[in-house]
């Protein structure tokens, strides 16, 4: 069954000719079509350009050539743009928009030969922790489709979890990546802030928004992090440091690595069961030689009440730009200027994206900026201070990455605050800006639970190298929904 | 005596003259078909990201130090947040709390001759508009995108301006500065050099100001003044009668030569500025702010001083001569040339060149009359080859025809007699056509002098080297 | 705190949303709601302690040489319009 394979192997394949793109295309694409009605992963399905790419890819496969992921059938999630191609952001706002540009991260993935299946589900402008925000419909957990598949890169986990795609790309904000991650049961790294580049990505909060991959296993992960890594000068905040090979020395021993266990994680809202598998995930870890203690990172709770500032804030100057003037969502005969602003901006954008963009407004407006944007970013220094001193003493932060496993659809929608306090393990790195990845570790009630690694800043090497050794011990990744097997 | 005192604050936005946007690689160049200079940064498009232009940064920091000024080390980029149709991003990306220049100076010189020191705020780095369009589209504004992006400095001045002539003054000095330092065109029709002017009154010994008016976008040194002057005489006018002004934004109404509310900006506005997480703080270190001074051109006021001294010229022509740096140049090639005669040097440039370019509305960099072409004018009044009569009438044909004044010399005959006996040869033609005058002469009527000098300078058709023919005239006329 | 129906309209108007009468006290609720769970920071000692405004330390602005490197896609750009003529965007008329 060419699906269950990883990414690693089906390059493998692909390139020993075992195998050819569009045979691996025509398989994923026949599980996007079957798959759809039920979990909605997919925004757009690009067949035709797939096939032709994947004919492409052929070519170059048979001559000897082509990149590093020739081949390999990847999504992007719909916030990335692409050129030709529709990208949505999973809001109304941009239903028809279609982009004249690719992303940094799709060009770049797209000179590596990956050949691109479609466009991913997602909530809508990246705001949300379920993908219940879609303009396009929630997506659906492959484990219980009554589930939530967590947010807001839900349909890029799912696809995976469902292996209709051997990976994909994401983005997290506030835990996009790891947060589904863990709901899903497949592996994710967000790199550290800076490490990919953010040009094309459609900004949530772009001091906090960072590229990365779902995939099915440290290993996948890292072979398609280091095509899309890299400095690039389009983007003033990506960062001008050689990537290193993610590939090279994964698997080595992790005697003596100092792993810190953030005592906050471990707190009154953590699912007990949960716990469980993360303990005995660390025990893997202390078996395998590395020096387990626990750390305190005091300032940690206050990283969900930190974000709902500074996010926000962020977002509502971000999403200012679509105004019905020159692209997206314009409301029909529009009366004056400002009917033509506010009917096509309440048009276009659903009411979590409304919620956030009106607490941006309200905290950086006269009177509340001191009280609000500036102590936030004020006690995001010193959640800050908090990782730096704790990687003065340890190599390695591990913990849960979510408070309990997936939940279910509706389960949250009522009140915002409940919502958010989903992505209280997860927030922090990204206000830090650090790497951060989420590894399956077990299961909860028949439910996947993710063990979150953090690491300093542009450690990403030193992450999947622990995520991988631990992977060669478990078999937790290989885990695939029933129905998807 | 007015009871009231005006108190005036500018704020001038210049285009900076580069080559590509602040924030994008799209072209800057004016009059371009409507949004074809406008790249997919410009127009705010959902992805896309702002990198730093390095000239517009070095152009900035000539500007700081060109006003004595200091220059952030670290600056920071924020947004402006506001709806406005030709504000493609929903925010103008500018610099609030940290501007990379501040605290400068500009000396502006008053009608009666001092100086008076007018303190610069700051100088900050942002990010120009588009162009909203009315005429011909019936119920709709169309938005050209072009000029968005466009690297500005906005000059923000101290409140400390007391007249609509100062204003102007300070708003002109600003203008010879921005392009004696080549870092703006200074093209006011084109919008490249624009400013808002904020405008209070308040009884004379006050020492709170008064609530003041902004008015917008005033393109012309004209324009400042008459709308200053107007708004003004409203703001007394309203106060005396028992009123109150508002602080509002007021737009100027050159054909009506008013100024009146802007309803669209009417709401007070709230633009919650943050820093723009899309871009890094600027950090300048002192190598380059040194480097960046070494490149400094001689300042205006610093070369007038100098023309002053070397040249020995009024200190009202040294400011004229040094207000553009092209008139500078121009007048110090023509002294290069002509090294004894700054002076007249300065009287031609200031009197005929200056009458001719304006006569048909052009610059003096315009190439026009190259400045070796009037030295050769004068090398030819200075060694007394033409009379200054005959150099006014020389000018006028070089200007037309293009030619040297040599060559003009040559084809018109124009050369100067100094020969003395050819000049005694006309004298004594005339004398003898002229025996009852010159017996008039000579009984005492010393009038008749005039008369001799105008009818020999018309038998040598003004060629007549002046000083010798009074000398000789006056030798022969005695007898 | 909770915010007044009155706040929320001018929240929603800077941010140029069109809230609907049935939906503010929605709004409202949600919003105080957030409100108050932020408010939680006022907690924080942050005394002497600078506001963070980027993730990575030390980082200091790129420049770009100042080149042109765009061409003119107008047209391409445009195809995303709701409404153009001329070249131009068009929107209701502006009223200075």
């Amino acid at each position: 069954m060419i699906h269950r394979e990883t990414l690693t192997q089906l390059s493998a394949d692909l390139r020993a000719r075992k195998v050819s793109s569009v045979e691996l295309v025509r398989t994923f694409l026949a599980r996007i079509e079957a798959s759809q009605p039920t979990l909605n992963a997919f925004v757009s399905i690009t067949a035709e350009q797939a096939l032709a790419d994947a004919e492409a890819a052929d070519r170059r496969l048979a001559g000897g050539g082509g990149g590093a992921l020739e081949g390999v059938p990847i999504g992007h999630k719909d916030l990335f743009c692409t050129a030709g191609v529709r990208t949505s952001c999973g809001s109304r706002m941009l239903a028809n928009f279609v982009s004249p540009y690719d992303a940094t991260v799709v060009a770049r993935l797209k000179a590596a030969g990956a050949v691109m299946l479609g466009k991913l589900n997602m909530d809508e402008f990246a705001m949300g922790s379920s993908n219940e925000t879609s303009h396009f419909g929630p997506v659906r957990n492959p484990w219980n489709t009554a589930l939530v598949p967590g947010g807001s890169s839900g349909g890029s986990a799912a696809a995976v979890a469902a292996r209709l795609l051997p990976a994909a790309t994401a983005t997290d904000t506030g835990g996009s990546i790891r947060q589904p991650a863990a709901f899903c049961g497949i592996t994710g790294i967000k790199p550290t802030y800076g490490r990919v580049s953010r040009y094309g990505m459609i900004a949530f909060a772009s001091s906090l928004d960072q590229g990365g991959v779902l995939a099915a296993s440290a290993e996948d992960a890292a072979r398609v992090l280091r095509e899309m890594a890299g400095f690039d000068p389009r983007d003033s905040t990506s960062v001008d440091t050689p990537v290193p090979d993610y590939l090279a020395g994964l698997g080595a021993p992790l005697q003596g690595v100092r792993i810190g266990v953030m005592k906050e994680f471990f707190d009154t809202g953590l699912d007990p069961e949960y716990e469980r598998r993360v303990r005995e995930a660390l025990a893997v870890f202390e078996r395998l030689g590395a020096r387990v203690r626990e750390v305190s990172l005091p300032n940690l709770p206050l990283s969900v009440p930190v974000y709902y500032v500074v996010a926000p804030a962020e977002c509502s100057s971000n999403l200012a730009r679509y105004d019905g003037v020159r692209f997206g969502h314009r409301c029909r005969d529009p009366r004056d200027l400002q009917d033509l602003y506010k009917r096509s901006r309440s048009e276009g954008f659903g009411a979590e994206v409304k919620r956030r963009i009106m607490t941006g407004t309200y905290v950086l407006s006269a009177g509340y900026y001191d009280a609000y944007y500036l102590k936030a970013q004020r006690v995001r220094r010193l959640i800050s201070a908090d990782f730096e001193r704790a990687f003065g003493e340890v190599d390695l932060l591990m913990g849960p990455t979510t408070p309990t496993a997936a939940f279910a659809l509706g389960a949250k929608t009522a009140d915002p605050i409940t919502m958010y306090l989903n992505d209280i393990y997860t927030i922090s790195a990204n206000l830090a800006g650090l790497p951060a990845m989420s590894v399956p570790c077990g299961f909860a009630a028949g439910l996947p639970v993710g063990l979150q690694i953090i690491g300093p800043h542009f450690a990403e090497q030193a992450l999947l190298h622990a995520a991988h050794r631990y992977q060669l011990e478990t078999d937790w990744h290989q885990r695939i929904p029933e129905q998807y097997a | 005596m007015s009871a009231w005192e005006t108190v005036i604050g500018l704020e001038i936005h210049a285009q900076l003259a580069t080559r590509s946007k602040i924030f994008s690689g799209a072209a800057t160049a004016y009059g371009a078909a409507p949004n074809t200079q406008a790249c997919l940064v410009d127009l705010g498009y959902p992805g896309v990201l702002p990198v730093l232009n390095a000239e517009a940064v070095r152009m900035a920091v000539r500007f700081g130090l060109a006003i004595g000024a200091r220059i952030a080390r670290q600056s920071v980029f924020a947004r402006k947040n506001y709806f406005y149709p030709d504000l493609p991003k929903g925010y103008q990306i500018s610099q609030y709390e940290l501007p990379i220049v501040a605290q400068g100076a500009i000396d502006i010189v008053l009608e009666d001759g001092s100086v008076k020191r007018i303190g610069v705020t700051r100088a900050h780095l942002e990010e120009d508009a588009g162009k909203s369009l009315h005429e011909g589209l019936g119920a709709l504004t169309g938005i050209d995108l072009n000029r968005a992006g466009t690297p500005l400095i906005e000059i923000v001045s101290e409140p400390e301006m007391r007249s609509a002539k100062e204003a102007v003054a300070y708003m002109k000095k600003v203008h010879t500065l921005v392009r004696y330092l080549e870092i703006c065109d200074g093209n006011m029709q084109e919008g490249s050099f624009r400013c808002d002017a904020n405008v209070s009154v308040r009884p004379v010994g006050a020492q709170k100001f008064g609530t003041r008016a902004e008015i917008k976008n005033i393109n012309s040194f004209r324009y400042v003044e008459k709308a200053i002057q107007y708004e003004v005489a409203r703001q007394i006018e309203l106060l005396e009668s028992g009123g109150k002004v508002v602080q509002e934004t007021r737009l100027y109404d050159p054909d009506k030569g008013e100024t009146r509310s802007m309803r669209s900006k009417e709401e007070a506005n709230d633009y919650r500025y943050f820093p723009d997480p899309d871009l890094l703080p600027l950090e300048l270190d002192e190598a380059y702010i040194e480097a960046a001074r070494a490149e400094l051109p001689e300042l205006p006021d610093a070369k007038a001083a100098r023309f002053a001294s070397q040249y020995g010229l009024s200190v009202y022509d040294a400011g004229v001569l040094t207000a553009g740096r092209d008139l500078a140049d121009y007048y110090e090639t023509v002294v290069r040339a002509v090294p004894t005669q700054p002076k007249l040097a300065a009287n031609w440039v200031m009197g005929e060149l200056a009458a001719a370019l304006n006569k048909e509305g052009l610059e003096v960099g315009s190439g026009r009359l190259p400045a070796e072409r009037l030295a050769g004018l004068l090398t030819r009044i200075a060694d007394a080859t033409i009379s200054g009569k005959i150099a006014k009438e020389l000018f006028e044909a070089m200007w037309s025809t293009g030619q040297d004044a040599d060559a003009l010399i040559e084809a018109k005959g124009l050369k100067q007699i100094t020969d003395t006996g050819a000049i005694e040869q006309a004298i004594e033609a005339v004398m003898a056509k002229n025996p009852a005058q010159l017996a008039d002469y000579r009984a005492g009527k010393d009038k008749l002098f005039g008369f001799f000098v105008g009818q020999v300078m018309k038998a040598t058709q003004g060629k007549a080297n002046p000083a010798q023919l009074n000398e000789l005239l006056k030798k022969k006329l005695s007898g | 705190m909770a915010l007044t129906r009155e706040q929320v309209e001018n929240i929603a108007h800077l941010a140029r949303l069109e809230l609907e009468a049935g939906e503010i006290p929605q709004f409202q609720q949600n919003l105080s709601r957030i409100v108050d769970f932020i408010g939680e920071l006022e907690r924080a000692d942050t005394a002497g302690v600078a506001p963070m405004a980027h993730p990575l330390p030390g980082l200091a602005q790129r420049l770009r040489p100042d080149a042109v490197t765009e061409r003119d896609e107008h047209e391409l750009y445009q195809k995303n319009a709701p409404q153009v003529a001329a070249g131009l965007y068009l929107v209701p008329k502006v009223i200075e």
